[in-house]
């Protein structure tokens, strides 16, 4: 019996595909049987960052109204057999599926698999509570930004009211330039205010958007700094203990020198 | 702030200022994210006053209300009648109290 993760923010745009992609890769990568569900319905993105926008043929709206089995729906990932992409529906809105839906359609899944991702749209009205429906665990992404660290807080205490305990932290997009001049909150800083577990920090890496442009999860590149930083998360979510990984480590003469001359594996 | 800085005419780390302006909003959101909460407050407030006082808990209101760099708890409790037989006992106490 698998396990059923929201990925959540509350506010947009601080990566909560990115990181559903990610850590759902890692998993894979580890020999997990892994399914991603968009639950972002009239927004889909998870397939274009996870490269498989090429491949859908039905959709969650699909499954839900019984235009066909859950097991036509899934796409199976490029690289991992064990890894499977739910897509959403492009066409429809939020209330195409309600809350009842989603939480059957999620224990249905955990039989099958032992992660279940649910990439949750932003704000808080029913696509969130659509997301939010199956899961036992939740993640809250955030970035180092008062809009988004306060729409983080108001998404726990949702989640707090619906009896979901424990949602851990991720921070993302943390810039250490940043941080050690005083001009951007620190972790510290962040869980002080919040007040939850952390399950990770994400730097800021150009490399994200390269790896979206390509449909690659950042994770699958040993170079890319984030890449490293979700790994080390997708090991935790195991159960290991990782320590945080240093985020004061500047790029290398030669690293730089590379970049200058567009040589970069960057 | 460093000397550059500061002949440049810049300001000083922005981090502090992010950090305190969130705290004061979230004790609005924390509190606004559940209406029992100032409800549940109140109650206890009536319970505790009430041993003390006799109050009109039909209009008392209880409210935050922020100013620039503070959020204060505002209670307006109209007072009915002082319980007289209270007074007596803590006067009693101050006059067995040994000097």
């Amino acid at each position: 019996m698998g396990e059923v993760i929201v990925v959540t923010s509350g506010k947009g745009g601080v990566g909560k595909t990115t990181t559903t992609a990610n850590i759902g890769t890692g998993l894979a990568m580890d020999g997990h049987k892994v399914v991603l569900v968009d639950s972002d319905i009239g927004l889909r993105n998870l397939d274009v960052v996870m490269g498989l926008e090429n491949r859908i043929v039905y959709d969650i709206v699909d499954v839900v109204d019984g235009f066909c089995r859950l097991k036509q729906a899934l796409i199976k990932d490029k690289r991992f057999d064990d890894l499977y992409l739910l897509p959403a529906a492009q066409t429809k809105d939020k209330t195409a599926v309600s809350p009842e839906q989603m939480k059957g359609l999620c224990e249905e899944l955990k039989q099958e698999f032992d992660y279940v991702l649910v990439d949750s749209p932003a704000g808080i009205e029913q696509g969130f509570r659509n997301a939010i429906a199956g899961a036992e665990k939740a993640i809250i992404v955030t970035t180092p930004e008062v809009a988004a660290v306060r729409d983080a807080d108001r998404i726990i205490g949702l989640l707090e009211a619906e009896g979901k305990e424990g949602p851990s932290l991720v921070i993302n997009r943390l810039r250490h330039h940043m941080v050690k001049r005083g001009d951007m909150m620190d972790i510290e800083d962040m869980i002080d205010i919040l007040a939850i577990d952390l399950l990770g920090v994400i730097p800021e890496d150009e490399y994200i958007v390269v790896s979206t442009n390509r449909g690659e999860p950042a994770i699958l590149n040993k170079n890319s700094l984030a890449g490293r930083a979700y790994r080390n998360i997708s090991r935790r979510i195991q159960g290991e203990d990782v320590p945080l990984m240093p985020l004061d480590t500047e790029p290398s003469l030669l690293e730089r020198l590379r970049r200058l001359m567009g040589f970069s594996s960057k | 702030m460093n000397l550059f800085n500061r002949v440049l005419g810049r300001e000083g780390p922005s981090k502090e200022v992010a950090k305190e302006r969130l705290r004061l909003v979230l004790v609005h959101d924390r509190v606004g994210v559940s209406p029992q909460f100032l409800e549940v407050l109140k109650e206890d407030l009536i319970r505790v006053i009430s041993q003390y006082m006799e109050i009109d808990d039909a209009s008392m209101r209880v409210d935050l209300s922020g100013s620039n760099n503070s959020v204060a708890l505002v209670a307006n409790i109209p007072i009915k009648r002082v319980k007289r037989g209270l007074i007596a006992k803590t006067r009693r106490q101050e006059e067995t109290v040994p000097r």
